[in-house]
């Protein structure tokens, strides 16, 4: 960030950009759905599964270090969703995104805290299952022959992150932060670009494997768990496929549909019902409510800052006295 | 996407691959003694996603809220003595996505306040469409200083309590324990790469050096570095899970139970509940 370059906006929503309804229902169905494949992974992995996909996670946090310049200032990274859905089967790689965004929000704040059940949800769930559809389709259609590898993985990669990216938009323009006609080709556009560095990592990281440790892509595959993936990963490109394009061509905005459908005003307004019409005493004007708060707000730091200079007066004496 | 990658963060371009350092820098603990940091790491936890939750449901343009807010996370800042400057400097993370949202200036419906054309494009921005792009920037920002205040007080392994009193999986928890202990060390091995590849003019950052290839062998070069970072923690992780069977590990994962909150503690989470319901309350009131 220090020197960054060009750097299109990014896909880690922080908070403050999607509505409370948004932001819950995704924490719901990404809850349901790392629930199932902690499940699964502990049955595929057995008492393997905590140091393996602990170590993993930590390697594909690591990976987004290793970027290469494309031109002009700008670079192209590593997410890694695809690489980790392709050698470990989808539930162990949403397991391993989980914890890659959740570290990347609560310590680094690349992401927000109630925006990360959506994030989790558009990397980690819509990501690995558009993935592992596409990888797994590919494979199946080349047969024995080394090119499924190859080409499922540069397809899968890159059109993972272009999926992620419209459904990110999709969220924001449900949440009237970005209006839809705008921001879902946007992010669309600009992560096909980006998506081309991620498959071509993970094509070049495929060849490494394929060459040095074939035994390792044989990992993700041996097992017949990601029937239900593989449907799931069709489902929603699918209904990506036909949200975005559907959505964008509104031109006011999805946010425009919500409210001619009521249920953003009634999402906005849902927990300010249980009191209708109340009113602070002397409090009904705006100008005065601000200047109220303005100076509750100032006395609090005043406060606090007063606070903590007589504790740490009191806190220097007893060191004195203890002297 | 990945444009905050750590390594960005934290040290500018041209130095990570000079750097002979290790990574532990990247950790944002900072060690202190402040009020904060001796705060319960579950209070603090609760608190802090009832804060942003807060700032979340406060209505568009519902100002004398935010000017509540922005005085309580500054009076946090304070108590934490981690120098404000320091908090508002990480802070500027999320700026970049509020591009994402400055179309809004020109989409929402409602007074016109400006105009422009632009080809065969008239542009009119509207009070409406300024006030919710100010609006969502403000909150956004409000709430990325508490997360940070949250993580710089809070070691890890705290943070992993807190995780367990919140009732996540002990699996999912024990996973995050083991990626934090690894982290480090593979972000390590990432810069060793970067270094060896540096080292064979692989890629140079100069504008108008040579870059090495082309841009797709530039990639292939990255990706076997990723490839071979894999294959690395492959090993690692079956060195890692032989190491533990040998000392008794049996995939169950076993903890210490954590001590009950004291009444102190519940006072606290209960205070600070009640300021974040009295601001949506006024939120409610004023934009009614």
């Amino acid at each position: 960030m220090l020197s960054a370059p060009f750097s299109p906006p990014a896909m880690h929503i922080p908070d403050g950009f999607l509505s409370v309804l948004v932001a819950a229902a995704l924490w719901v169905a990404t809850i349901i759905v790392v629930a199932r494949a902690l499940r699964r992974a502990s049955a595929d992995l057995g008492e393997r599964q905590v140091p393996m996909m602990g170590v993993l996670a930590a390697a594909i946090f690591a990976g987004q270090m290793l970027n290469f310049p494309v031109a002009g200032g700008t670079s192209g990274h590593l997410l890694g969703a695809a690489l980790a859905t392709i050698l470990m089967g989808p539930w162990a790689a949403v397991i391993i995104m989980t914890c890659v965004i959740g570290v990347q929000g609560l310590i680094f704040q690349d992401g927000g805290l109630l925006a990360m059940g959506a994030n989790i949800f558009n990397m980690g769930i819509v990501g690995v299952a558009v993935t592992h559809f596409v990888y797994r389709s590919a494979r199946a259609l080349a047969g024995r022959r080394p090119w499924g590898i190859f080409l499922g993985g540069f397809l899968s990669a890159w059109l993972g992150v272009i999926l992620s990216a419209l459904i990110t938009a999709l969220e924001l323009a449900v949440s009237g932060t970005a209006p839809a006609n705008l921001a879902i080709p946007a992010m669309g556009s600009v992560h096909i670009l980006i998506g081309l560095g991620e498959g071509l990592i993970t094509l070049g990281a495929l060849a490494f494997l394929y060459f040095t440790r074939p035994d390792l892509l044989k990992i993700g595959e041996a097992k017949p768990a990601g029937r239900a993936a593989w449907v799931a990963g069709l489902v929603i490109a699918i209904l990506i496929a036909i949200a975005s394009p559907l959505a964008s061509s509104f031109p006011d905005g999805l946010e425009w549909v919500a409210q001619q459908q009521g249920f953003l005003t009634n999402a906005q307004n849902a927990p300010y019902q249980v009191i209708p019409d109340y009113v602070f005493p002397g409090v009904e004007n705006q100008a005065l409510a601000t200047i109220i708060a303005g100076v509750v707000g100032v006395l609090t730091v005043f406060g606090v800052a007063l606070g903590i200079a007589y504790m740490r007066r009191k806190q220097g004496d007893a060191n004195l006295m203890q002297t | 996407m990945a444009t905050n990658s750590v390594a960005e963060i934290c040290v500018p371009k041209n130095k990570i691959v000079m750097s002979l350092m290790h990574v532990h820098f990247l950790d944002p603990y900072h060690s202190g003694n402040s009020p904060l940091h001796r705060l319960d790491p579950r209070v603090k936890v609760v608190l802090a996603l009832a804060f942003i939750l807060t700032a979340s449901l406060t209505p568009f343009g519902a100002w004398a809220a935010y000017i509540l807010l922005f005085a309580i996370v500054l009076s946090i800042e304070m108590l934490s003595e981690l120098g404000i400057r320091y908090v508002l400097k990480r802070a500027f993370l999320a700026t970049p996505f509020v591009l994402a949202a400055l179309p809004l200036i020109f989409t929402v419906q409602g007074t016109p306040i400006a105009a422009f054309t632009l080809g065969a494009w008239t542009f009119s921005m509207t009070l409406e469409g300024v006030e919710r792009v100010l609006s969502i920037a403000f909150k956004s920002w409000v709430s990325v200083q508490m997360a940070i205040v949250l993580a710089a007080t809070t070691t890890f392994p705290e943070l992993l309590n807190a995780m367990r009193a919140l009732r996540l999986p002990k699996l999912l928890v024990a996973i995050f324990g083991l990626m934090w202990r690894y982290l480090f060390v593979l972000a390590d091995e990432a810069l060793r790469l970067l270094r060896a590849r540096a080292a064979r003019s692989g890629a140079s950052r100069e504008p108008g050096r040579a870059r090495g290839g082309s841009v797709v062998w530039r990639a292939r070069v990255t990706g076997g570095m990723a490839g071979n970072l894999l294959v690395r923690s492959f090993e690692r992780g079956d060195r890692i899970y032989a190491a533990m069977a040998a000392r008794g590990y049996d995939g169950e994962v076993r903890t210490f139970p954590l001590p009950p909150l004291g009444a102190r503690q519940w006072l606290m989470i209960g205070a600070g509940l009640t300021i974040c319901l009295v601001i949506l309350l006024l939120a409610a009131v004023i934009t009614r």
